[in-house]
């Protein structure tokens, strides 16, 4: 990506801050990282997170399978607001457990009824007028075609709506800068919310991103339709997916820059959120490996399947996904802990290209949350956000603002989202998300939002181009310090090695919370894999991978 | 000399009532705007009012910065606070008072009750880490501290009071929208009620940025902790609770 090229003053080709160059003696980049220690990371993530995948492809769950009915064509809620995909995953569940699978008992009772609409046998189930059985022999193999050719509709729903966005972004053009200025809206309302929306993109923002109503991630469902009251945030539903998408394709005409739209793959219902978001052209998805675990106690077993199935389909979506390493530095100190962000985004980067995302997709997290009474912080702050820069040379990176130091005193916190923004350009971050003064305080009013974008601005056309002069001093205090926490992060990975991911996630390694592997929510609906289990759309995302 | 009992603001000469304000009016930016702006500052009690800054923002809305001299007065005799009504101690103090005199390990369960998922307060307050330099309550050695983490609903909660014989329940809450932080508490303090009698009933604390620290009686709950309160007030206010002024349960 060399969108930051075209910012270089003298039109001289800019060298962008994350691309390394080779400075000899095997020494790569701005921070003097040695390639060596860096690829034994990387093996490490992968030794830690093999076992974690292997769990992940020999169990399903109950949002995994809903997410399939989602693709085969399910839609609608019951009248209490129960969506069909529940109901029926429900009725099979009963009848034959979920280790099977639910396309082959679905499918085939489909088959026996002679009909196409599963959303109309899901009615009948929820009726008690289904029996479902799993298929053996020839009816398993007609049951098997049927469910594939119905789920494969729904993929192509999904391509279709990638060639869209490419024919989009096409079209109206990407931001000229980078970082993208990510700005987040969250009234409640899905009507308020557009206009906000519409506003902050015509005021600068790259990315829209809705703030889901607090809660919703522990739901085992995903409500249904246009929503109009939320707490702290508004309902992610398939209706507002699209009503958001439509209001700033709007406006991405208006501004000849494709606007794009942001929700959050996470919780109890991760894979019905990326399928809804792949139907409905969403551009980026937070979707974290551990985030469930570690901050909602979402049992860690559910959270690693469902998280492989939503980044499969956030792959073939050609979304972005965004991880959430920032939380890590809200509960744990971001000195002390700042290499735990780092390993979390090698086990994220490790977990995102086994699902078949591209290093382009991987909107790796980390935060600007060191105390700034601590001396240096700025230098500690600019140390860390290189090393992921230079960690992950092509991945655009999401960089996040102050919260946890953010006190109600808005002139300081206008001057450390200063600072922020100016980390930020100086280390080529791909996705900034705008910090707000009134952070802990209000949610964001027009004037903070206004006031944060003109911050943005000025940092960004004072200094964009800073990059290419910051060079940290060899040796010195910010090439010292990055190498120290990637050190402690081979520490940590070299540790968790002995011992499993899910041990270290037990035992509080990350974020300090444990999470022992047995507990949690939405672990009753786990189960593992039976010998004929079937799901159609594993099968198809795994081919095109 | 006596303390004043009458003050104004102070810009840099005493007595100038001098503020600042700012604020957005739904209305285009023009001269009309910029008289709105004034007007409604006059309205404030502020007068003279200089407009320093007048900003377009989106469409048809204005953000504006208004500096002026306020003609109110304040009269600290008629403040009303809850002030804290214990002595702070360290937590060696803290430690060897619960030691001496109740002679167990004072027993909390925190939690962040309802919906709300930021476990930001709570953790700040229990979390060894703790906040500002300050440790959490899990640093007591004589505290034993059960933190249950976000959204636990409130039977769970007064379960778990139960099963850790809590002298005291701990709960934060930062979402205030329509209310919830205190539809919240008046819930959990009703179901601790109905399930424990009073003797028996832990010492229900609740703390966020948004409580009003007056509104014990009517929340139903011992003590409300407002912004800014740090691990060691808690702490100090559970020994004085608990172990030096009464109703340590032995």
């Amino acid at each position: 990506m060399s969108e930051r090229s075209e910012r270089s003053i003298d039109g001289v080709r800019a060298r962008v801050a994350s691309s390394p160059s080779v400075l000899g003696g095997g020494v790569v980049g701005k921070l003097g990282l040695d390639p060596v220690l860096v690829a034994r990371a990387r093996e490490l993530a992968r030794r830690a997170g093999r076992p974690v995948v292997d769990m992940a492809r020999s169990h399903t769950t109950v949002s995994v399978e809903r997410a399939v009915l989602r693709l085969a064509g399910v839609t609608g809620a019951d009248p209490d607001g129960i969506p069909w995909v529940n109901r029926l995953v429900d009725a099979v569940v009963a009848d034959v457990g979920l280790g099977h699978g639910v396309a082959l008992p679905v499918f085939d009772a489909l088959v026996r009824e002679q009909s196409t609409d599963v959303t109309l046998l899901a009615q009948k189930a929820a009726a008690g007028s289904v029996r479902f059985v799993v298929p053996e022999g020839k009816s398993a193999t007609a049951a098997r075609r049927a469910a594939r050719r119905a789920v494969a509709a729904g993929v192509r729903q999904i391509d279709r709506r990638r060639v869209e966005r490419d024919r989009l972004v096409k079209r109206f053009g990407d931001p000229v800068q980078r970082p993208w200025i990510y700005l987040i809206v969250a009234t409640g309302d899905i009507y308020e919310d557009i206009p906000q929306a519409q506003a902050a993109a015509r005021a600068g923002a790259d990315v829209i991103a809705v703030i889901r109503s607090t809660g919703q991630s522990l739901l085992d469902y995903v409500p249904e339709g246009a929503t109009r009251e939320g707490f702290a945030g508004t309902y992610a539903t398939q209706e507002n997916f699209r009503l958001m998408r439509a209001a700033l394709d709007e406006s991405s005409r208006e501004l000849g820059r494709y606007v794009r739209l942001t929700n959050y793959a996470s919780g109890l219902c991760m894979p019905e959120m990326a399928t809804l978001a792949g139907l409905e052209r969403l551009d980026m998805m937070l979707n974290d490996s551990m985030y469930g675990i570690l901050f909602r106690d979402i049992n860690p077993v559910r959270t690693f399947v469902d998280q492989r199935f939503s980044r499969q389909v956030h792959a073939r979506a050609g979304i972005i996904i965004n991880t959430g390493e920032d939380n890590y530095l809200t509960t744990a100190d971001a000195v002390d802990e700042a290499h735990t962000v780092t390993v979390s985004q090698l086990l994220n980067e490790y977990f995102a290209h086994e699902a078949g995302l591209a290093d382009w997709q991987l909107g790796l997290g980390h935060a600007f949350e060191i105390n700034p009474d601590v001396p240096e912080s700025f230098r500690l702050e600019l140390a860390h956000a290189l090393l992921a820069r230079e960690l992950f040379p092509d991945a655009p990176l999401k960089w996040m603002p102050p919260t946890k130091h953010m006190t109600g005193d808005v002139f300081r916190g206008n001057l450390l989202d200063g600072f922020f923004n100016l980390v930020g350009t100086m280390t080529g971050q791909g996705i900034l998300l705008v910090g707000m003064m009134t952070e802990a305080v209000v949610t964001p009013w027009l004037s903070d939002r206004d006031i944060a974008l003109q911050n943005v601005r000025y940092v960004l056309g004072a200094a964009g181009g800073l990059h290419e002069d910051f060079v940290p001093a060899p040796g010195g205090f910010i090439q010292q310090r990055a190498n120290r926490v990637l050190g402690e992060a081979l520490d940590l990975l070299e540790r968790i090695g002995e011992q499993s991911l899910l041990t270290a996630i037990a035992e509080g390694t990350f974020g300090i919370m444990k999470r022992p592997a047995d507990r949690g929510k939405g672990l009753s609906g786990v189960a593992a894999h039976e010998g004929d289990y079937y799901n159609p759309a594993t099968e198809i995302l795994e081919q095109s991978a | 000399m006596t303390e004043k009992q009458v003050v104004r603001p102070y810009g840099d000469t005493t007595g100038d009532g001098m503020v600042q304000v700012s604020f957005t009016l739904p209305v285009p930016h023009d001269k009309r705007a910029e008289g709105a702006a004034v007007q409604l500052a006059n309205r404030m009690g502020i007068d003279p009012a200089m407009l320093v800054h007048a900003k377009p923002m989106s469409d048809g809305f204005t953000f504006f910065v208004v500096y002026g001299r306020v003609n109110h007065l304040v009269d600290l005799a008629a403040v009303r606070v809850v002030e804290r009504d214990f002595p702070l101690l360290s937590a060696k103090e803290v430690n060897a008072l619960v030691k001496q005199r109740l002679r167990r390990k004072l027993s909390v369960v925190g939690a962040c009750i309802g919906t709300d998922a930021h476990t930001v307060g709570i953790d700040a307050i229990l979390n060894v880490k703790g906040i500002a330099g300050e440790k959490g309550l899990e640093y007591y050695r004589e505290l034993k501290v059960s933190n249950l983490g976000a959204q636990v609903s409130v039977p769970e909660l007064v379960e778990a009071a139960r099963v850790e014989r809590a002298d005291a329940v701990l709960v934060s809450q930062v979402v205030t929208q329509r209310d919830a932080h205190l539809h919240n508490t008046r819930e959990m303090s009703a179901a601790f009620r109905e399930a424990m009698p009073a003797g028996r009933r832990p010492l229900l604390i609740v703390g966020g940025p948004r409580f009003d620290e007056s509104m014990t009686g009517e929340l139903g709950v011992d003590r409300i902790f407002g912004r800014g309160t740090t691990p060691g007030e808690v702490a100090s206010y559970l020994v004085h609770a608990l172990v030096t002024s009464k109703k340590a349960k032995a």
